[in-house]
């Protein structure tokens, strides 16, 4: 497995060879933040073009096709299209609240990204309380919705916001949950350390069925924390225009519009590092020739193959089912999800406790 | 309305969701229904349901149904249809209404096809083109009988039948 931190130490010793070390730190800050916003740009164009190409074939569609090959440039033209539009206020609005709204859910969409570890050694974000970060500043993005609602003066965009802020915060306790369950397994909050943890397995075969069943119900919490799927009531179209962001434009609707996708990258890779081995290769107890052929495979390899798969899962999610009601949403939640997670914690403790785990 | 336990719903619920799913697998695996189409002109095959515009099909000797009786121009509710007949004298001196100019406009046509289904000899049809557009909207008036095409005239079966008969 091909060790990253070789170049970030290498990085590191040559800038501190020419310049003090607290220069050299601030550049490599400034140098890894440009990273992450390209990296994040470019995985909300690869997403979008996804998203539609994926919708279009389970509608027995082609999708877009005509702009470039296999219509490949035409999310790049959307987003300069999106680049120049006009930004505008509406007249009665909050003008700070509604101007600050987006930057609150790309920042928080921002910081998880940064949590998540890509290969070995090539963690941004990475201290012994990391699940506990990433929970937290996910939870910011609500926050931003909210704003965009109250912001906007629109009661469209206010009961948006109210559906979109119910849900949340109500989905946020299952993902808690889950993910709680998986924490008792692991022993650690660490990204690095979870991920090195199951270089003898996956999370979800040691912990058998209470880790299947916690993966099951991180899946439907997470795909409603991003608004997605068959949980989209705040932006219900039908029903209340765009949700949130009717009254946003330009670059301002794009960064709504960027955090939906990326927030669903983020669930998807997040539900890999802690239940699907991470950037960890996947390997079969006494096949050592079948697993030194999946070690040849770099770790981010692994890491964006096995997301996309699981981003590849929400989506068909998505575009198979219809909506749910508010009502049911919050059924489904609290007579459901959250007590089917709590027996579930139970088992998985009682579990840990006896080692029944392999 | 079935009523299932807590547990029940819980399995029947997943069950169907699991079905809906593999649906919509079958069909993201199935061929895509889209047409290609400026590029695909030559190839485009329309179903055969479609209705582009009306015709009134002849035969080799230059032959149509069309007896001139008027009943499409009367069902057609937009007035789109102009039927215009002549009567003329045939060799056994009896007088005959036949068909001079059977005019179509296709700007006004709603595409309803009542009048295929109130023409008693299946004389007019839509066929499947659908390329229409014109720069002028006199053009979209169109005749439909053929210049020198007349009615396929009855055969006579009915005479020596007749003939028995008296």
């Amino acid at each position: 497995m091909f060790d990253f931190s070789i170049v970030t130490n290498w990085i590191h010793q040559t800038l501190t060879s020419y310049m003090s070390e607290g220069l050299a730190i601030f550049l490599e800050c400034i140098a890894i933040g440009v990273c992450i916003i390209l990296m994040y740009a470019l995985l909300a164009i690869i997403l979008i073009y996804m998203e539609r190409k994926i919708c279009a074939f389970f509608q027995c569609r082609l999708g877009p096709n005509r702009v470039g090959k296999w219509g490949s440039i035409q999310v790049i033209c959307d987003v300069l299209k999106m680049l120049t539009k006009e930004i505008f206020t509406p007249n009665a609005a909050d003008r700070f609240l509604y101007n600050l709204a987006p930057f609150m859910v790309i920042i928080a969409s921002f910081l998880t990204f940064t949590c998540l570890p890509i290969n070995k050694g090539m963690e941004v974000l990475n201290f012994n309380v990391g699940i506990f970060f990433l929970l937290s500043a996910s939870s910011m993005g609500v926050i931003g919705i909210l704003l965009a609602g109250w912001g906007s003066n629109n009661k469209f965009s206010l009961i948006g916001a109210m559906r979109s802020g119910a849900q949340i915060i109500s989905y946020e306790l299952s993902v808690g949950l889950s993910i709680l369950t998986m924490v008792v397994l692991m022993g650690t909050m660490q990204f690095s350390e979870i991920v090195e943890g199951q270089a003898d397995g996956w999370f979800i075969f040691k912990g058998h069925l209470p880790a299947l069943i916690a993966f099951i119900v991180y899946l439907i919490a997470g795909n409603a924390e991003c608004n997605r799927g068959p949980f989209d009531l705040p932006e219900a179209e039908s029903e209340l225009t765009a949700g949130y962001h009717t009254e946003y434009s330009g670059m301002h609707f794009g960064f709504f519009y960027l955090a939906e996708y990326l927030n669903l990258f983020i669930v998807a890779s997040v539900a890999v590092t802690i239940f699907l081995g991470g950037w960890m290769p996947f390997h079969v107890v006494g096949m050592d020739g079948f697993n030194a052929v999946m070690d040849c495979i770099p770790g981010f390899v692994w890491f964006f193959g096995k997301a996309f798969f699981v981003v590849f899962l929400l989506m068909w999610i998505k575009w198979t089912f219809p909506r749910l009601r508010i009502d049911q949403i919050l059924a489904l939640e609290w007579k459901y999800l959250v007590p089917i997670s709590m027996v579930n914690l139970i088992i998985m403790v009682l579990i840990v406790v006896f080692e029944l785990h392999f | 309305m079935e009523t299932y336990s807590y547990l029940g719903g819980i399995v029947h619920g997943i069950r169907s969701l699991l079905t809906g799913m593999k649906t919509t697998m079958t069909v993201f695996c199935r061929r895509k229904v889209t047409e290609q189409y400026p590029e695909n002109r030559t190839t485009l095959q329309m179903f055969d349901r479609f209705r582009g515009t009306l015709t009134m099909p002849h035969n080799e000797q230059n032959e149509h149904h069309c007896v001139a009786c008027g009943l499409c121009q009367m069902a057609c509710p937009n007035g789109t249809i102009k039927v215009t007949s002549e009567t003329v004298e045939t060799e056994d001196g009896k007088k005959k209404k036949i068909l001079a100019k059977y005019e179509y406009d296709l700007g006004s046509c709603m595409f309803c096809q009542l009048c295929v289904t109130a023409c008693p000899h299946d004389a007019i049809t839509f066929d499947t083109a659908f390329e229409h557009a014109v720069f002028d909207r006199t053009k979209l008036v169109k005749t439909l009988n053929r210049p020198g095409s007349h009615v396929i005239e009855k055969k006579k079966t009915a005479v020596p039948q007749g003939e028995t008969a008296k």
